[in-house]
């Protein structure tokens, strides 16, 4: 059963796929997740961590490259790491015209389940997703949010050791996104491990214990997610000037006495903060020290965006082509 | 680990695809697609009231105009025909259903199942074969309502039954290639209709090949629904000369039909991204 003692769940070495149109999804990615623990594939769109979940659930074959789940070669072995996963893709793949119900049977007898079995973890698994009440109905009476449960529970029905969730609260409103992240904690503490891909820095922040950072087919960070947010400093101020003008003069200035560069956007200046109310006190100071006075000031939490600008020098929304 | 409530060897066990399995998964996709097809009110009558309103169309409508040398009358020339043209149009359910499967994301949720790969196409096509049982007994009831009779026996009407349901088992395979390659459901349809309609009426189904135009008879006399229609009206009601001829060509087309689309819609399904 391969060399699945040496802790680790999931081993993907050096992934490279070509789509056709040579469109470059995957420029060799390689990365470890360990039992047990959450690792997250944080990018935006088009970014290629569809692409290898894709890969590591045997749906795509890799151009080079190897990878493994749990000891088993995905290209060698794929029958064998199929009964070790559960996979929830980025859009609910379930059966619009079977019932809740019918819809995990199936899954369940597709995993070679006893029908008996297969039937009463359907009905655990509706009860567990708050579905119960629509266990008989079709899927086509779904709300966004059922559906997506759904889908999940679909995923779990053999129990698999090792999850892939591709983007699991594309979205899904706050309160099913909360909701969801304690469904995914729940399943760690249990053992499973979790792969799973987002473009939120705060749900990789929540949920995954390691992630990397995957632009344009390549990993470009590696690490945890308080190692990522050190990196891309505190968070970022906003400062609201009178006018274009007075902003301009005000990155200037603060360019001039500060390490990092500010920028403008329309009257904003914004800063990206090292160490928070310092910074921020700094920077008042630098700008009433040339005259400028702000009328309205924020901060905001480190986004995906700033981790792309910090760590490519590109933004994130240019990478939607 | 809770998570592994299965110890991993009993995972491995479950997850080895052997033959018996293939075929309990197929039956499994087979039934889903059944599920659908009983609950899409346009897909049950797509198969049920529409080639009633064929029968009754040709029957009471053009039926008058049309004369055919045929023990029994047109009635008897029609029904055989109806028969081909509702399993022929039948199979647009296949590309439709693939399509629909491939666009929602079910196939990926399949390929990443511990099931055989083969069952998705065979439990549509099985699903298929046993709608196509419900739609000859449907048409066989309707056909003798108004007038229809088997001139033969029993035996030669099991016979062009199973020829039927044969040809039409085939052409299934034919439209899951086209569903397969269809970026979308609308698409499949669009594209399924320019391959359904000069097959189903420019044949012997409605009228006779004599009376169409002369370049069109060479591709209405030789094309396999032409064909079809000729086995089955001659196995059941007698009057078509050659019924033997007529017979070993069906045969010969659902032969060549599975051998050319089954590979190639299983290529498609492999190789689909």
């Amino acid at each position: 059963m391969g060399s699945a003692g040496n802790g680790l769940a999931i081993e993907a070495d050096n992934l490279v796929k070509t789509f056709k149109g040579g469109i470059l999804a995957l420029d060799g990615v390689s990365f470890r997740a360990e039992r047990g623990s959450v690792f997250g594939l944080l990018g935006p769109n088009g970014a290629g961590k569809t692409t290898a979940v894709r890969i590591l659930t045997t749906i795509l074959q890799p151009d080079r490259g190897t990878a493994q789940v749990l000891g088993h070669d995905v290209a060698r072995d794929p029958a064998g790491v199929r009964g070790l996963i559960g996979l929830a893709a980025q859009f609910a793949a379930v059966d619009e015209n079977l019932t809740g119900r019918e819809n995990l049977r199936m899954v369940g007898q597709l995993n070679h389940l006893p029908r008996a079995r297969s039937t009463a973890r359907a009905g655990e698994l509706l009860e567990q997703f708050d579905l119960a009440d629509a266990a008989n109905r079709p899927v086509k009476t779904y709300s966004g949010g059922m559906r997506r449960r759904l889908d999940l529970a679909a995923a779990l029905v053999d129990r698999p050791p090792v999850l892939f969730l591709d983007e699991p609260t594309t979205g899904l409103d706050p309160f099913s996104r909360v909701s969801l992240w304690a469904v995914i904690e729940k399943l760690v503490d249990d053992g499973t491990t979790v792969l799973l891909t987002t473009q939120y820095l705060e749900e990789a922040d929540r949920l995954a214990d390691r992630l990397v950072v995957v632009d344009r087919g390549r990993v470009i960070a590696e690490g945890t997610a308080a190692q990522l947010k050190s990196e891309l400093g505190a968070g970022v101020l906003h400062l609201e000037m009178t006018s274009g003008e007075e902003a301009e003069k005000g990155v200037a200035a603060l360019g001039e006495r500060l390490r990092r560069p500010a920028s403008r956007l329309g009257s904003v200046v914004e800063l990206s903060l090292d160490e928070g109310v310092g910074d921020v006190l700094d920077a008042l100071r630098i700008l009433d020290a040339a005259g400028l006075a702000p009328f309205s000031l924020s901060t905001r939490e480190p986004s995906l965006d700033d981790a792309f600008l910090a760590l490519t020098g590109h933004s994130m929304t240019e990478e939607a082509t | 680990m809770t998570a592994g409530t299965a110890t991993l060897s009993e995972r491995e066990r479950r997850a080895a695809v052997t033959p018996l399995r293939a075929v309990v998964d197929t039956l499994v996709i087979a039934e889903r697609d059944l599920i659908a097809l009983v609950r899409i009110p346009s897909t049950l009558f797509f198969s049920s009231v529409q080639p009633i309103m064929f029968v009754l169309l040709f029957r009471y409508v053009f039926g008058g105009a049309i004369s055919v040398a045929i023990p029994g009358g047109y009635v008897n020339y029609l029904i055989p025909g109806i028969f081909v043209q509702a399993v022929v149009f039948g199979a647009v359910q296949t590309s439709i259903g693939l399509a629909e499967d491939l666009q929602k994301g079910l196939v990926e949720r399949f390929r990443s199942l511990p099931m055989a790969r083969s069952a998705v196409l065979a439990g549509r096509t099985v699903a298929d074969l046993c709608r196509n049982v419900f739609v000859v007994l449907l048409i066989t009831g309707v056909g003798y309502a108004v007038g229809f009779r088997v001139e033969t026996s029993f035996g030669y009407y099991l016979g062009a039954v199973a020829l039927l349901l044969a040809f039409a088992y085939a052409f299934s395979w034919a439209f899951a290639v086209i569903g397969l390659s269809a970026p979308n459901s609308e698409t499949a349809q669009v594209m399924s209709f320019p391959v359904l309609f000069p097959l189903t009426f420019a044949s012997s189904a409605f009228v006779p090949v004599q009376s169409m135009p002369g370049w069109l008879q060479g591709f209405a006399t030789y094309q396999p629904v032409s064909q079809v229609v000729w086995a089955v009206r001659g196995l059941m009601v007698g009057g078509v000369s050659d019924v033997a001829g007529h017979t070993w060509a069906s045969i010969a087309w659902t032969a060549g039909i599975v051998l050319v689309f089954g590979p190639l819609a299983v290529h498609r399904y492999r190789t689909r991204t």
